[in-house]
């Protein structure tokens, strides 16, 4: 018997390759990203700078300013940056297979919708002063718990949670916390607040400090990515539809609840901390298909690292390109995204 | 062997199935036929549990269905279903290894001897050769194969199948339902074509309005009186090898000032 014939092996030689591509890529683009800026510090201060404070090795000959640039601002900014990227990834990723459909994103259920009027909320009104420091991403992300728990419960009418009622729920509850969001704005009559929130809307890193939003989006990052790992087999099985999935043992709805549980919460973590990056969760889950195929537990982790890598990158653009002011890293992704979007459809259809 | 006994199953007030037993025979082929509407997917749909019964009992080889979970019954049953399939970019080989998924437990990984089923099934319907090639990308023969290599690998004691030849031009028609008899496998099929009924299945039952209508032998099922009953249309008998064989013609045409059926 010739095992080759599955094409498995080949499969798995590619996935390891890239997977080993991508971990230099995240190392590299994590030291860079600190380094380059504004003020730039040389690769080996980085280096210096993180192993003295995590390892505590030698004092090197950095200055304090130097220390407190890459320890106090840039690494929780790439930090989030990766996380956030590789976040949106995954979930979208697992999204497109929950529902059938490759243009999901992560923003479909509208959670970020939910999000953006909590974070308006806050900014416009001081909504959740009581969270202190954290008060913005706090509000945003009740306002994240809300939209899903709101979105799970119209799912939810009629019993099963079918993809196309997924979509729809997601659809309406969207738009209905954008035109909420759109009347904080407009109730609150100021134009300083109003950009700020347009600011937010558009997702951006700024806000990334040593503190529990990161720590929530690094946790949450995390688990999400090893559990739709571990289970991709069930989710290869229920990207091919509800009934072959029931007739190879796997309940769809229960599967999919879960799922919409797991996804639900992380990107409400996500968006609550950065606001609504576009595009990454759309573009990414294509890019790892086209390198290492459809198979969930082998795409998710390399989806994972491709994410992570092209927001540190699109961060690191957004703020110096204009610098010293900051465009967000939402309109970047979206340029970025639109059109290489674009070409893989095309491609998708030249290979039909 | 599966067994349905007083099956009955309604769609609000709407019955589709009527009290319907039946039992399938260890290594043989039963075919399902009947006009659209008869109820010939709901009743697959109640032997393989995707729907309850809400009168009668479904089991397998003397276990009721609503006794095992969704995992148990796919290691019983596999069931080759019509989906749409779009834009996912799952290999052939991918493809069939998911035919494990019953007995591979969630967060495990396929292991050696599911790698060597897959490929062995494969083999047995003649497509090792698409292995590494995307499943969307291939024809709806091809794809028919593929499913049933899938249903191969998944190693159920029963196979089950809803119209695996549609769409299907006729050489491909004839090549899987051939192949599926030539599985040995004891087989429930859907079939929507009364002569390829006639041609591979050992025994057929024949819907009509959620009710057996008859069932039997080929010979015993399609007789043209029957057909006619069932579906309006005149079948005209013939004998072709060790087969029946129908052609069909419509009912003369009626004219308005009759009051028969048509008005």
């Amino acid at each position: 018997m010739d095992l080759a014939v599955l094409g498995v092996q080949n499969q798995r030689r590619r996935t390891y390759l890239w997977l080993v591509l991508l971990t230099v890529a995240t190392a590299a683009s994590l030291v860079l990203g600190i380094s380059i800026g504004a003020v730039a510090v040389s690769p080996a201060d980085v280096l210096g700078v993180i192993g003295h404070r995590l390892f505590g090795l030698a004092d090197g000959s950095w200055s304090e300013t130097t220390e407190a640039i890459v320890w106090d601002v840039r690494l929780p900014r790439v930090v989030l940056g990766l996380c956030v990227g590789a976040g949106l990834a995954v979930c979208g990723m697992a999204l497109q297979a929950m529902v059938r459909n490759m243009l999901a994103d992560p923003y479909l259920l509208g959670i970020n919708s939910g999000a953006s009027s909590g974070a308006a909320a806050a900014i416009l009104f001081g909504f959740g002063a009581g969270l202190g420091e954290h008060a913005l991403q706090g509000s945003a992300f009740l306002g994240a718990l809300a939209a899903s728990l709101l979105v799970y419960s119209v799912a939810r009418t009629g019993g099963r949670v079918t993809s196309v009622r997924l979509l729809l729920a997601g659809v309406t509850v969207g738009y209905a916390l954008y035109a909420l969001t759109s009347f904080l704005i407009f109730a609150s009559g100021s134009a300083e607040g109003a950009r700020s929130v347009m600011f937010w809307l558009l997702g951006s890193l700024s806000l990334a400090t040593w503190g529990t939003p990161l720590l929530a989006v690094v946790l949450s990052t995390l688990l999400t990515i090893t559990v739709l790992t571990m289970l991709g087999r069930s989710v290869d099985v229920l990207a091919l539809g509800d009934e072959t999935s029931l007739t190879l043992g796997i309940s769809p709805e229960k599967l999919r609840t879960g799922l919409l549980v797991l996804v639900a919460l992380c990107i409400g973590i996500l968006v609550s901390a950065a606001g609504s990056i576009g595009f990454v969760g759309l573009v990414v889950p294509h890019l790892a298909r086209r390198a290492v195929g459809s198979t969930h537990s082998r795409a998710i982790p390399v989806a994972a690292l491709m994410g992570g890598v092209l927001l540190i990158w699109a961060d690191l653009v957004a703020r110096t390109m204009l610098a010293p002011q900051e465009i967000p890293v939402g309109i970047l992704t979206a340029m970025v995204g639109a059109p290489f979007l674009l070409i893989l459809i095309h491609r998708l259809q030249a290979a039909n | 062997m599966i067994t349905g006994t007083n099956l009955t199953y309604a769609y609000g007030n709407h019955r589709v199935i009527n009290n319907i037993s039946l039992s399938s025979a260890l290594g043989r082929v039963l075919g399902i036929i009947g006009p659209n509407g008869s109820g010939k997917t709901t009743l697959l749909r109640l032997l393989y549990g995707a729907l309850q019964p809400q009168e009668g009992a479904v089991c397998i080889d003397g276990k009721p269905l609503s006794q095992l979970n969704p995992r148990e019954i796919a290691q019983q049953l596999a069931v080759v279903v019509q989906e749409p399939y779009e834009e996912n970019a799952i290999t052939v080989g991918e493809m069939v290894l998911l035919g494990r998924t019953p007995h591979t437990p969630p967060f495990t990984r396929t292991t050696a001897e599911d790698h060597r089923l897959a490929a062995d099934a494969l083999e047995r319907v003649g497509v090792a050769h698409l292995g590494h090639r995307s499943f969307t990308s291939l024809s709806g023969g091809e794809r028919q194969r593929v499913l049933i290599a899938r249903a191969l690998a998944q190693q159920g004691r029963h196979l089950l199948l809803d119209e695996p030849t549609n769409h299907l031009d006729i050489r491909y028609q004839h090549e899987i339902l051939a192949l599926v008899r030539s599985l040995s496998v004891t087989t429930l099929v859907v079939l929507h074509d009364l002569n390829l009924a006639a041609q591979y299945c050992d025994e057929l039952i024949l819907l009509d309005h959620g009710q057996v209508a008859a069932s039997g032998t080929p010979e015993d099922v399609l007789k043209p009186e029957l057909i006619y009953e069932v579906y309006g249309i005149h079948a005209i008998r013939h004998q072709v090898a060790d087969h029946v064989h129908l052609s069909f013609a419509l009912p003369p045409i009626p004219t308005l000032d009759k009051k028969g059926p048509y008005l």
